[in-house]
């Protein structure tokens, strides 16, 4: 069976790769549907949706238009999302392959300087590094990424610990492969699957801390976030609770989508695992 | 007949959709009668525990039975539902299964859990009944001071001990029929020979009736009173254990004898011109495992003084129970373990004194078989590539490599399936691609762990034919190991016995089968099963 029939044997996960391409569309499609900027305020203040022809969404306290921020938004938050997760990958997969497969007190040493991202609280630590950074797309990307590679590391370290003693990586030793083919061609392969899922959370943790710095007005001023839209709507929730709402649904439906997605996955690698379940 | 006490009649079990075939047993038809035992044997695959299964209302979901009856005494076990399944279950029919350690709560006392199952089924009120009459059956089952076996936990008995207590758990309501799959398999020879021996005692003295699930010939001509043998869900023949051991009619049947390891002396073989390729000497290995707080730190000797050479074109085999430190001996040997002191030298190659890339440049010259054929391969990687790997690593240009990949999975039998994984292959495929990977690297030795164990007999008959082939064409030496010295005896010139790190014994094969010199060698010899019953038939032949 292909990687893909697997995968679209789970119902869900088809679902959340639908609504992951109509943001991904909206995304892209911003620039097109609303070429100017998100900031520019265009109408009166506090319509509420459908209200006026070419509004579909409303205003928001400021007049600005609440579905091209939305559209805008979608790339900004889907940007750092995936990048601040690369980026986490990038340095959590290599520290962990390399603390798991040697062990000793190579592994001693990576997993102290590990703990020590981990015994501060994930938020405090962003906010601080984005305060120290003054806050820009870049600053946020990698502040979430620093505070979210620990885990990575984490999983990796296990998966390899479990995997260097199998007899295959016995075997690969044998035949005289160096240590780093056997880390990139025998054990890496082997722990994609996981690593995958909790790259596909990452990138909904990611996008759910953005949300949150910008709701601080800890957000890039510049760019045009979901999680700023949020923040910027929380005083008038009473009076306006479509301009919190509507953004709300949109991080609620990405994070759904990319958590579907990834068990999918889950299940797509799994070709075995997948057959027992159902 | 009507007296059975458990009579199938044309049972037949779909499994769900997808699987290999549409049925796991099909028309399956045998009695138990009372006071005998009845081996079902066949290979992996072939349907023999799903009866017992069925039985014991155990089937796994999705496989269902689809026709036929099971009766045992008046009731048609797939009509009852799961509370009256479970009232019999236990209580009139007890089993024992493979694995005696995931068979047993690990948390639980061994006393506890014999005691559990009177409270399962409300016999005996009262806690100290219950734990007297758990001392009991554990005293009957032979088990070493059972006053402190019942307090103890599973890990800390040996794995026959662990068998004694499941085999005391599943005689505790004194079922009638008592179901045992494979329950040997995990054991070493001798501790198999006591198990069997105490199986067979206590049906005698209990007059039970017990369906004994096997794939051992070996273990059905010590214990069977009538055999079943079973291939593909089918029955293909059924008899009395002489009838079926001496006068097989079906040639499946045959087939399956001829292939089990005959324990007849092997034959001498002639003597090599001395050339000794590997010399080990003096070597010692000691496994600690760190204390903690409440135990104390263990050291386990697993090599002690080993010392031997092997010739060039020599094939010895290294023989011992689990924890007698054969394997550790191949692992240093191929230098997965270093040992703690001694030397290693092959070929001139000092190999016990290399480390890193020099050691890694070396490797090629010997390679390894591993004994688990679904551990081994890489399940993400074509086994083309997985062949190929080595001399790519090695400095062979890749397409090359590619090429001798090709050719050596045609020698081993598997042409034109360089592109598929691994789990596209059986048990016995698998080993014969670790082969392949192994002669990649034109090695001057092989060490095969265990490799054909994991196998049916068959299959495992046909593996030592290749490697006894390919060590002609490709000029090897092999180093066997092995637990089973029929095996050894088969294709070994010389056989080094090991007992806790120790070689206590080393001989031409011939002279260790037909004249052992020490007690253990003898010991494991004897407890060879199957040895009896030729025996008994030789005696006959002469009078």
């Amino acid at each position: 069976m292909s990687f893909f029939a697997r995968f679209a044997r789970n119902r869900g996960a088809l679902f959340g790769l639908i609504i992951l391409w109509v943001i991904i569309g909206m995304a892209i499609l911003a620039p097109i549907v609303f070429p100017e900027s998100p900031w520019r305020m265009v109408q009166r203040p506090f319509l509420p949706p459908f209200a006026v022809d070419g509004m579909w969404l409303g205003t928001d306290t400021m007049g600005r238009n609440v579905a091209a921020g939305l559209m805008h938004g979608a790339w900004v938050s889907l940007l750092i999302g995936l990048i601040s997760t690369s980026v986490a990958l990038l340095i959590g997969v290599p520290l962990g392959a390399i603390a798991g497969y040697y062990g000793g007190w190579l592994d001693d040493a990576l997993m102290r300087f590990t703990e020590f991202f981990q015994t501060i609280p994930n938020f405090a630590l962003a906010i601080v590094l984005v305060a120290v950074m003054q806050p820009s797309v870049t600053s946020i990307v990698l502040a979430i990424a620093l505070v979210s590679w620990p885990p990575v590391a984490r999983l990796v370290r296990a998966e390899f610990m479990s995997l260097r003693h199998r007899e295959y990586v016995e075997a690969a030793r044998l035949i005289g492969q160096t240590n780093t083919q056997i880390i990139l061609r025998q054990i890496l392969p082997n722990t994609l699957s996981p690593i995958i899922v909790l790259a596909s959370l990452m990138v909904a943790t990611a996008i759910l801390l953005e949300s949150s710095l910008s709701f601080l007005g800890l957000g890039d001023p510049n760019a045009m976030s979901w999680g700023y839209m949020i923040g910027a709507a929380r005083t008038v929730i009473r009076q306006a609770w479509w301009l919190s709402f509507i953004p709300g649904v949109a991080i609620l439906l990405t994070v759904l989508a990319l958590n579907l997605v990834g068990e999918g996955l889950d299940d797509a690698l799994n070709p075995k695992l997948a057959r027992e379940r159902h | 007949m009507s007296d059975a006490l458990l009579s199938i009649n044309g049972l037949t079990v779909a499994l769900p959709d997808g699987a290999d075939r549409e049925y796991a047993v099909e028309d399956l038809s045998y009695e138990v009668h009372p006071g005998e035992i009845l081996c079902v044997v066949g290979e992996s695959g072939s349907g023999k525990s799903m009866a017992a299964n069925t039985v014991m209302g155990l089937l796994p979901r999705g496989v269902r039975p689809v026709a036929g009856e099971v009766w045992f005494c008046e009731h048609n076990l797939l009509e009852l539902d799961e509370r009256q399944h479970r009232a019999l279950r236990g209580k009139d029919i007890g089993m024992i299964f493979q694995e005696p350690m995931t068979a047993l709560n690990p948390l639980m006392r061994v006393g506890d859990q014999i005691a559990e199952v009177f409270e399962a089924h409300r016999a005996l009120n009262n806690r100290a009944e219950r734990q007297a009459r758990a001392l009991e059956l554990l005293t009957e089952v032979g088990i070493p001071q059972p006053e402190r076996a019942i307090r103890a936990y599973p890990f800390e008995l040996s794995g026959g001990q662990r068998q004694r207590v499941m085999i005391a758990m599943a005689l505790a309501l004194e079922p009638q029929l008592l179901i045992a799959d494979e329950p040997t398999t995990a054991l070493d020879v001798t501790t198999q020979a006591q198990i069997l021996e105490l199986i067979r005692d206590l049906q005698h003295r209990r007059q039970m009736a017990v369906m004994f699930i096997t794939h051992d010939f070996g273990v059905v001509a010590e214990i069977a009173t009538r055999v079943c043998v079973m291939r593909h869900g089918k029955v293909v023949e059924l008899g009395s254990r002489d009838e079926v051991l001496d006068n097989p009619r079906h040639p499946y049947t045959r087939d399956l004898l001829e292939a089990i390891p005959s324990d007849a002396a092997p034959p001498q073989r002639k003597a090599l011109p001395p050339s000794p390729l590997l010399e080990v000497s003096h070597l010692n290995r000691v496994f600690r495992s760190r204390g903690g707080l409440f135990k104390p730190a263990r050291e386990v000797r697993a090599l002690q003084d080993v010392s031997f050479t092997l010739s060039r074109g020599e094939t010895i085999g290294i023989v011992g129970e689990s924890g007698s430190g054969k394997s550790t001996l191949g692992r240093c040997i191929v230098r997965l373990e270093r040992p703690d002191s001694g030397e290693i030298i092959l070929d001139g190659v000092p190999l016990s004194a290399l480390s890193g890339d020099v050691l890694r440049l070396e490797r090629h010259r010997v390679q390894m078989v591993f004994q688990d054929p679904y551990a081994s391969l890489n399940p993400r990687t074509r086994v083309g590539m997985a062949i190929a790997q080595g001399p790519i690593a090695n400095g062979t240009p890749r397409a090359q490599a590619l090429a001798m990949a090709d050719e050596l999975l045609a020698t081993v039998g598997l042409e034109g399936t360089a592109d598929r994984f691994p789990h596209e292959f059986s048990g016995g495929q698998r080993q014969r691609i670790g082969i392949a990977r192994a002669l990649a690297l034109k090695p001057e030795l092989i060490v095969a762990d265990e490799a054909v164990s994991a196998l049916d007999v068959s299959i495992q008959a046909q593996m030592l034919e290749l490697l006894e082939d390919l060590k002609q064409r490709f000029s090897l030496s092999l180093l066997f190991i092995t637990h089973d010295l029929r095996v050894a005896a088969q294709i070994c010139d010389r056989i080094i016995v090991m007992q806790k790190g120790r070689i206590v014994e080393q001989g031409y094969a011939q002279d260790v089968f037909v004249d052992p010199q020490q007690d253990y060698t003898r010991q494991l010899l004897d407890a060879i099963p199957g040895r009896r019953h030729d025996h008994h038939h030789e005696a006959t032949a002469i009078t």
